[in-house]
């Protein structure tokens, strides 16, 4: 049996019996839909938030960037950092001090933009809506994608010798060694404060996923299937590049953009197409632009976000052909 | 209270966690009544060197004491009465 079944029994109760819709209508059931998919997404993401709250606990950023620098990894360390970047929160924020920590650690610069390419692409909350909308099959190769995407990517820039583009006061900084404040507290009320993280940041975003869900519904209920085909011709070779172009100086955060690219695969855009547009506009904008322009040197940035746009459309091209 | 040598810093690159936080901070020296200044700080290189790996940061006498989220206004206030 489903182990949601008795939320649908509840979603069922409150829609027909409380708000008293007919089960036959059409507002009747996205309402239904609305109600079961929202609320079975938010107790997902309680769920995973709680985990990811444990684990950054006890893997801090600055530990996996202590571990990433404690020794030569002849090329796993792309690999490594890629990984670190989907299991490690991300806000545009924080790029510029992860960018120049993981550099004044001694990590390759190809390796910390492997991590900066994937950080904003993957997250348990991209994750768990993935899952839901798409299956695990898409999932999973998402994250596979994403995680390429940042190891080639950081490898090419490696290769290409760049560091002197990084803005030069870069280079003379030193760092304080400061204690980030590590408390030492018991176990429960260490579990206590997970399930306040997790609460806290579920919160945060249930606004988010409701309105991506809620547009998502939106174009599910309003626009008929095939109707962008009639103005994108999906077959033609340049849907690929023309998405993600139009996408790189967009941006949104993952959670609102998923469900909106569901209801568009749903009508005819494909895949490949869709995901391309998707990566672009969480990976790449042009707010991340502005900010990395105090750390990089034109020269780097444009190879950047070229190399990465390049790739993007790879990708995207993949998914359309292989299915 | 001694509190005249408390020093209260938000650093951050100018996102609106950021200023969010500033805000906040702002508000809560505010109701705990204290006579200091709150200071929001910009320059990368100050984050850089304080050794955060995440932003924004809330630093007191120089000493960061929450680093890359946003707390509720509690929080803040709490730290704030620890170290001073």
């Amino acid at each position: 049996m489903d182990i949601f079944y008795p939320l649908q029994l509840l979603v069922d109760w409150l829609s027909y019996s409380v708000f008293g819709l007919n089960p036959n209508t059409p507002l009747g059931s996205a309402v239904n839909f609305f109600l079961y998919d929202s609320s079975k997404i938010l107790l997902l993401l309680l769920v995973v938030n709680y985990f990811m709250a444990i684990v950054r606990h006890y893997l801090p950023i600055e530990k996996l960037r202590d571990f990433l620098a404690s020794r030569k990894w002849y090329g796993i360390d792309y690999f490594l950092a890629a990984f670190f970047g989907t299991i490690t929160p991300f806000c545009s924020c924080s790029s510029i001090p992860l960018f120049v920590g993981f550099l004044e650690a001694g990590i390759p610069l190809g390796v910390t933009l492997s991590f900066l390419i994937t950080s904003p692409l993957v997250n348990q909350v991209a994750v768990v809506l993935f899952a839901e909308l798409f299956g695990w099959k898409i999932t999973v190769s998402y994250v596979i994608a994403s995680v390429l995407l940042g190891v080639i990517g950081g490898f090419i820039l490696n290769k290409l010798k760049l560091e002197k583009y990084v803005a030069d006061y870069i280079w003379k900084i030193k760092i304080n060694k400061t204690n980030i404040p590590q408390n030492s507290e018991n176990f429960s009320l260490l579990i206590k404060k997970f399930w306040q993280e997790g609460f806290d940041l579920t919160k945060k975003i249930t606004l988010y996923v409701l309105l991506g869900i809620a547009v998502g519904s939106a174009i599910h209920g309003f626009i008929p299937t095939g109707f962008f085909e009639k103005y994108i011709s999906t077959q033609s070779l340049f849907s690929v590049p023309i998405a993600t172009i139009v996408a790189v100086p967009m941006y949104a955060n993952a959670v609102g953009v998923i469900p909106i690219m569901q209801s568009l695969v749903d009508k005819g855009i494909p895949l490949g197409t869709a995901m391309a547009f998707m990566m672009a506009v969480v990976g790449l904008s042009l707010p991340e632009a502005l900010i990395l322009k105090k750390v990089m040197k034109m020269k780097l940035l444009a190879y950047f976000f070229g190399i990465t746009t390049v790739n993007i459309i790879i990708i995207g091209y993949l998914f359309n052909f292989v299915k | 209270m001694k509190n005249e040598k408390i020093q209260i810093q938000v650093l951050g690159s100018g996102c609106p966690t950021c200023k969010k936080l500033f805000e906040l901070t702002k508000q809560a020296v505010n109701e705990l009544d204290l006579k200091t200044e709150v200071e929001y700080v910009t320059d990368i290189q100050k984050i850089i060197e304080m050794g955060v790996m995440t932003s924004p940061v809330l630093a007191i006498n120089g000493q960061p004491v929450i680093t890359g989220s946003l707390p509720d206004i509690e929080k803040i206030k709490e730290k704030i009465k620890e170290l001073i």
